[in-house]
């Protein structure tokens, strides 16, 4: 079964007395597992399409099954909960807790996860997680004294503290230099490889994309391309041909 | 509650990420509930000295006087009967738990004399050592007399400042001797000088001496009106001066039947009235309920007969001292009220900035899985725990400041325990209440905005 699934999602703005149409019916599936690059310029509708997918929005009219739960009807809280528990979020600027420990800002999505485990049972994941981004001399650093590569690290080490079905990257090289490009990408590769969790980055840049096996691109509030993993996966979904028309 | 610990510990954490924004957000807090303590301590030490002074002019006596005696349906007035003893205000200061003392009072006027000056004091009064801590009065000089010196009916007597100025214009009366009655008492003692009284008598022109002393050396009859009607009898009763030729006494001399007919009644051990102290105003009608009481049963007295005493209080200086204090009381509260309100609009605005400089934090919160109710309670918890800080911070303050007047400027000063607890309660209060907004705020924000908020 598909972790993402998305019918037919509108997305208006109320823009004063104008309405703006940014996503003007898409239509997606990702399946658990995958490595997918979510491209398109700025102002196709990438961001609002990706904070739909993070459930951090809801969308104008549509569906939109996460991991089988319809997403569009539910509350804010419902939502807070499916974020905390599925979803990792990496973003740009890494937004780290400034004059906090590496290993408090991964702790930090347990304190909101009510999911029975002890704090001694969150600090050992978290230490754990921070091992295994190669940082797990520098627990007690704080994000000031620390690189954007490590920086975006510890973010990536935190977006897996719950144990998330979906690791949703926003534009996650984009404040870092080619070199630590390189390097985070080939860690959200490896994670997606050992651990087989399911990986979408969002970008603009084309050599970001090419280290996912999918790419999906959006122009103009509609899926241009790859929305879809294979014309079977589109035949079963039923609605191929609207999403590229 | 886990909930709650943990959001508790968020808190906590966040607090301590910003160490300065923190204080500063305290500083307002520590100030008012500092000012709050200072004030209270400061304006409850002035108001326990207003009381003290307003007592010191007998807010809290009590008299007592015997009742009136009734001849052929004519009334002698008040005083007049021979109902109060020694015994009784023995008896009130023993089994009256609402009276701190009780001291009984002779009362006589007469000359006194000492070497070639001489003078009629406005008070002679005969009582117990209880008298001068009832009136609350110190001794310049010299000592008091005890109760040794009342069984014994000693010679000696204390002197207020008035008559040591007539008496003894050189000063230095103590171990002197002075003629009342042409009875002679050493001076053993000077009292303070208190001035004049609310009726305008000069409380300074007074004599004091151990009752039995007064009762059966110097007046020999406390029977005020006997005594005066005696000396009246021979001073103006008499046509000698009108009509100096016809030496005729309009009350003629008693013959020896009767006398013996008609005894004096010397040894009586009857006093003019008993003064009585309350420990506050609060508890007069209290303690005349219990002398009632108690004066009605020993003097034997059956149900619905009319009591043969009066008791009277000082109505008018009460209520004086009940408003004074009401008023202190209101101005003070309404002092802590402004230094509180003005420390909580303070956490206000520093919450209200705090909440705008940590949108990014709140929003990243959100996206991460905090419900807004998680943000709402963390914010308010923040504003609480702050306030709770500055609210002991401030007793601290407030407790050195008031020490600090206490010792440069010698103001009086009460310790507040009520108003310790109701400003760190008021503390709470006002972290809820000007937290709320701020909160709200914060948990309002949306998390994609939130997030890209520069």
């Amino acid at each position: 079964m598909e972790l993402i699934k998305v019918g037919n999602i509108i997305k208006t703005y109320h823009l004063g007395s104008s309405d703006v149409q940014v996503l003007k019916g898409v239509s997606l599936s990702i399946m658990p597992g995958e490595m997918v690059a979510l491209m398109g310029a700025s102002g196709s509708g990438k961001t609002t399409l990706m904070n739909i997918l993070g459930c951090l929005d809801r969308p104008t009219s549509g569906q939109y099954l996460f991991d089988g739960q319809e997403i569009s009807s539910m509350s804010v809280n419902q939502r807070a909960a499916v974020r905390n528990r599925k979803i990792g979020f990496v973003f740009q600027n890494f937004n780290l807790l400034a004059r906090t420990s590496a290993l408090e800002n991964v702790l930090l999505p347990t304190t909101y996860a009510e999911d029975g485990l002890s704090a001694r049972q969150h600090r050992q994941r978290a230490m754990e997680l921070l091992d295994q981004v190669g940082l797990g001399d520098r627990m007690d650093h704080e994000p000031s004294q620390l690189s954007g590569g490590q920086q975006q690290r510890v973010a990536i080490a935190r977006s897996l503290v719950n144990n998330p079905r979906l690791l949703l990257a926003d534009e996650p090289t984009g404040n870092l230099d080619s070199h630590t490009s390189e390097e985070v990408l080939r860690m959200f590769q490896k994670l997606n490889a050992e651990k087989d969790i399911t990986i979408l980055l969002v970008t603009h840049d084309a050599n970001v994309a090419g280290h996912s096996r999918r790419v999906i691109r959006i122009s103009d509030g509609l899926i241009a391309d790859g929305g879809f993993q294979s014309p079977s996966a589109a035949v079963a979904a039923g609605s191929a041909s609207d999403a590229k028309r | 509650m886990l909930k709650m610990a943990t959001t508790l510990k968020t808190a906590l954490r966040a607090l301590r990420r910003n160490p300065l924004r923190s204080a500063l957000t305290t500083l307002g807090i520590i100030i008012g509930i500092a000012a709050v303590i200072a004030m209270v301590q400061i304006g409850e030490g002035s108001s326990a000295a207003i009381k003290q002074t307003i007592a010191n002019m007998g807010a809290n006596e009590l008299l007592i006087f015997p009742g009136q005696a009734v001849s052929a349906g004519v009334s002698f007035g008040g005083g007049s009967s021979v109902t109060l003893t020694s015994a009784d205000a023995a008896a009130i200061a023993r089994d009256c738990p609402s009276i701190s003392a009780a001291a009984p009072s002779v009362n006589a006027r007469m000359q006194v004399v000492r070497g070639g000056m001489n003078w009629v004091p406005q008070f002679l009064i005969g009582t117990t050592p209880a008298y001068l801590k009832i009136r609350d009065w110190p001794l310049a000089e010299g000592r008091a007399f005890g109760n040794d010196d009342v069984d014994g009916a000693n010679e000696v007597c204390i002197l207020g400042q008035t008559d040591v100025k007539e008496l003894f214009p050189s000063g230095k009366p103590l171990g002197k001797t002075i003629l009342v009655n042409n009875v002679p008492l050493r001076v053993i003692g000077v009292l303070t000088k208190k001035g004049a009284n609310m009726m305008g008598m000069d409380q300074d022109d007074i004599i004091i001496m151990p009752w039995t002393t007064m009762k059966y050396r110097v007046s020999g009859s406390a029977l005020q009106n006997q005594n005066q009607s005696a000396s009246a009898a021979s001073a103006t009763f008499s046509t000698n001066q009108l009509y100096p030729e016809t030496s005729q006494s309009l009350y003629p001399v008693e013959s020896a039947t009767e006398q013996q007919d008609l005894p004096q009644p010397v040894s009586f051990p009857n006093v003019n009235s008993i003064l009585v102290s309350v420990p506050s105003s609060s508890q007069i009608p209290q303690a005349i309920t219990e002398i009632t009481a108690l004066l009605r049963q020993r003097h034997h007295l059956q149900p619905g007969t009319p009591s043969d005493f009066n008791i009277r209080n000082m109505t008018e200086i009460s209520q004086a001292l009940g408003h004074t204090t009401q008023l202190m009381t209101n101005l003070l509260t309404g002092v802590a009220l402004i230094s509180l309100m003005v420390g909580g609009v303070g956490i206000m605005n520093i919450m209200l900035v705090s909440v705008t400089e940590r949108t990014r934090e709140i929003g990243l919160r959100m996206a991460i899985g905090a419900r807004p109710g998680d943000i709402l309670s963390q914010f308010i918890l923040e504003a609480i725990v702050l306030c709770l800080f500055g609210g002991a911070l401030g007793i601290l303050f407030g407790q050195g400041l008031s020490m600090a007047v206490k010792s440069l400027l010698h103001w009086p000063i009460q310790m507040s325990a009520p108003a310790m607890v109701a400003s760190v309660a008021v503390s709470v209060v006002v972290g809820l209440v000007f937290g709320y907004y701020p909160a709200w705020k914060a948990s309002r924000l949306d998390p994609i905005e939130a997030l890209r908020y520069e």
